[in-house]
């Protein structure tokens, strides 16, 4: 039996034990963003205490920023003063700011793959809890709260306790026009929501092996709404090829020796882990989500559960689920009316993303009634999209095609739900109030689910178009 | 760094119940709160939306039962605290007077959350949070007691066996949990670490 990828990276990056028994572990990388970070800025400087590697961290915008017009200042002040303080306290701290207008600005767990500064190996933090993202490379990622920013920006450390690692392995092949979001959904059914606390995930098997680079982000994003505040896949050839030429990436000089050190961190065939679970993929069918946690999901053919058949534990949750969602046991979710489609989000605002979407929403048109948005997760993303044409794809279907940024995710923007309308939506979170309606309903699918419905105006399995 | 004011090894009061599984934090804390450059003023929107509906008119809810009012341990059921890492959750929870947690669960960053902010978060059984809710509701003046040494809740002559992790808890009544000050002495250790991980000495493809 050997280590996995986890014990061996931690144990690389761990420093020492500290008094109250946790492990003080070294931060390769450490993302920032507006939300997050000002308090932790603010408590460093209460305490005179300056940006101890500012070179390991990197900033960027992607909560706030409106994504139809960010001429500055923003109409909204508050989002206004929370980019101006991001551009402060990078300036003042000497941490490279990927800005409006740089080309370069999205969503944190878009950009920092897409850079090549998110690489296997690492250890990464960052104040949002999507961090888990970047374990698609084979790095140990996690959330972390504002007091943590504060630690890292200060020292370039945490106090962790190590998780234990549960694999994860998904034998077989995913069906066609089953996706990366299908699988996790899938998973977060099969586990729960908080089956993963005290865990990290390591996703690993034939259908892992064979998801695209941008597939297994999605899969290790939504981790966390397992309760896994970490989750990866041990890098390949697929990892490695993803890595070569990017701006972050190591040069050609030292290629070879970032190749070899990738390949010693990968947890090895005889890999030993604290639990495991095996699941098999032919079993995955498109998911949609019909309640208020993300483990509440269904394939595309089934119907609402029963309470009666449902864990006692679990009856009164979906109960309150379905009084707020408006839905009745035993329903199909096929044929739910929906008012907005909302294409982006860390989860699924890749470029592979829009492709999906845009091959469904070719030449046809988003029904009448609903509102529809894509909303590339960089401006890289939106980039590649026009060159493809994708954009014309979307407007000339009656979809609005933006700027990055995490828009309808989370509603810390212009972009909102409003009153009780009912949201097909690409994004990680079904939480009640998430998308800017206290009263908002969210449908959690793949991209290419939410284009289907919004061409369809109800919920309907993407595989049939 | 220890001293009184930071020892958290026995907070007691009055307690609420708040009775439901997987309460995420943007029901603690609505993101439209987040817009702001600091946690001031969080208090007043702890679990904003579903105290008040959209013209504002109070919804039953525990925080806006008079006879709770004043309670300062919250009693919670099944992976409190999931979803958003924001800190503005247990921050906003604090600033509402919450002084400690109980329950079943909690998330994993929620829990480390309110570490740092030497918010004790601990759990009990499933059997012993609804017991625990339970006699709060029949007697919302009930002294509730978090003892961190003994690892135990006590309230009303029952006693609960409380659970959280050893160093979590070794932080709190040691008084050490501001993680900063634990870290900052392995500020040096850190830079050597950095001169040695071979992914921080290669030169980069560049723009």
């Amino acid at each position: 039996m050997s280590a996995n990828l986890f014990d061996k990276v931690w144990d690389m990056h761990k420093i020492g034990k500290l008094p109250s028994g946790r492990d003080q572990l070294f931060i390769g990388l450490h993302l920032v963003h507006e939300v997050t970070s000002p308090q932790a800025f603010a408590m460093l400087a209460e305490r005179g205490l300056s940006v101890a590697f500012p070179d390991r961290s990197f900033a960027t915008c992607d909560h706030i920023v409106p994504t139809d017009d960010q001429s500055r200042p923003f109409r909204d002040p508050q989002a206004e003063a929370m980019m101006a303080a991001l551009e402060a306290n990078a300036a003042a701290s000497g941490i490279e700011l990927f800005g409006l207008g740089s080309g370069r600005q999205g969503i944190v767990h878009v950009i920092g793959p897409e850079l090549g500064l998110t690489q296997p190996g690492m250890t990464i933090a960052c104040g949002d809890s999507h961090t888990s993202t970047h374990g698609a490379f084979g790095a140990i990622a996690f959330g972390i709260g504002t007091s943590q920013v504060r630690d890292v920006l200060a020292t370039q450390t945490l106090a962790m306790d190590r998780p234990k690692v549960r694999r994860i392995s998904v034998r077989g092949s995913l069906g066609k026009g089953v996706r990366a979001k299908d699988l996790i959904l899938f998973i977060l059914y099969r586990l729960g929501v908080e089956g993963g606390i005290g865990y990290a995930y390591e996703y690993a098997g034939g259908a892992v092996r064979s998801l695209g680079m941008e597939e297994r982000m999605t899969l290790c994003n939504m981790s966390i709404e397992g309760g896994a505040r970490a989750g990866y896949v041990s890098p390949d050839e697929t990892t490695f090829e993803y890595m070569r030429g990017r701006p972050y990436a190591p040069a050609a000089a030292d290629w070879g020796k970032a190749l070899a050190f990738w390949r010693s961190i990968a947890s090895a065939a005889d890999a030993s882990f604290d639990d495991e679970v095996e699941l098999d993929a032919a079993q995955v069918e498109p998911m949609v989500t019909w309640g208020t946690n993300p483990g509440q999901g269904i394939g595309i053919s089934e119907r609402l559960p029963k309470l009666a058949q449902l864990p006692a534990e679990r009856r009164e949750g979906a109960r309150a689920a379905y009084a707020h969602m408006g839905f009745s046991e035993d329903e199909p979710i096929a044929g739910k009316k929906i008012n907005v489609a909302f294409i982006g989000s860390c989860t699924n605002g890749r470029i592979s993303d829009l492709r999906e979407a845009a091959a469904v929403a070719k030449g046809r048109k988003v029904a009448s009634g609903v509102r529809a948005l894509v909303v590339p997760g960089s401006m890289q993303v939106a980039a590649q999209a026009r060159e493809e044409g994708l954009d014309k794809v979307f407007t000339e279907a009656g979809f609005e095609f933006r700027l990055a940024g995490c828009s309808m995710c989370l509603a810390m923007n212009p972009d909102k739900l409003e009153g009780s309308q009912l949201c097909a939506s690409s994004s990680n979170r079904n939480f009640i109030g998430r998308q800017g309606s206290a009263r908002g309903r969210t449908l959690l699918m793949s991209p290419a689910m939410v284009a289907a419905a919004a061409v369809s105006g109800e919920v309907v399995d993407a595989r049939s178009f | 760094m220890a001293n009184g004011d930071s020892l958290r090894a026995l907070v007691s009061g009055r307690a609420l119940p708040l009775r439901e599984d997987d309460v995420d934090t943007d029901r603690i804390i609505p993101a439209r709160y987040m817009k702001g450059v600091s946690f001031e003023g969080l208090g007043d929107y702890a679990f904003r939306d579903a105290r008040f509906d959209e013209s504002g008119k109070p919804k039953k809810h525990p925080f806006n039962e008079s006879r709770f009012a004043g309670a300062s341990i919250l009693v919670v059921n099944r992976n409190f605290g999931c979803g958003s890492s924001r800190e503005h959750a247990p921050q906003a929870l604090a600033r509402a007077g919450i002084a400690a947690l109980v329950g079943e669960s909690f998330a994993e960053i929620f829990a480390g959350n309110c570490v740092s902010l030497g918010l004790p978060a601990v759990k009990v059984s499933m059997e012993d949070a609804r017991e625990l809710q339970d006699l709060i509701e029949a007697d919302p003046s009930l002294r509730v007691e978090i003892d961190l040494e003994a690892r135990q809740v006590r309230a009303g002559g029952e006693r609960f066996a409380l659970s959280m992790p050893e160093s979590h808890r070794k932080a709190l009544v040691t008084g050490l949990w501001d993680s900063t000050a634990e870290l900052l002495p392995g500020l040096d250790a850190a830079r050597a670490m950095s001169a040695k991980l071979p992914y921080l000495n290669w030169a980069r493809v560049g723009s």
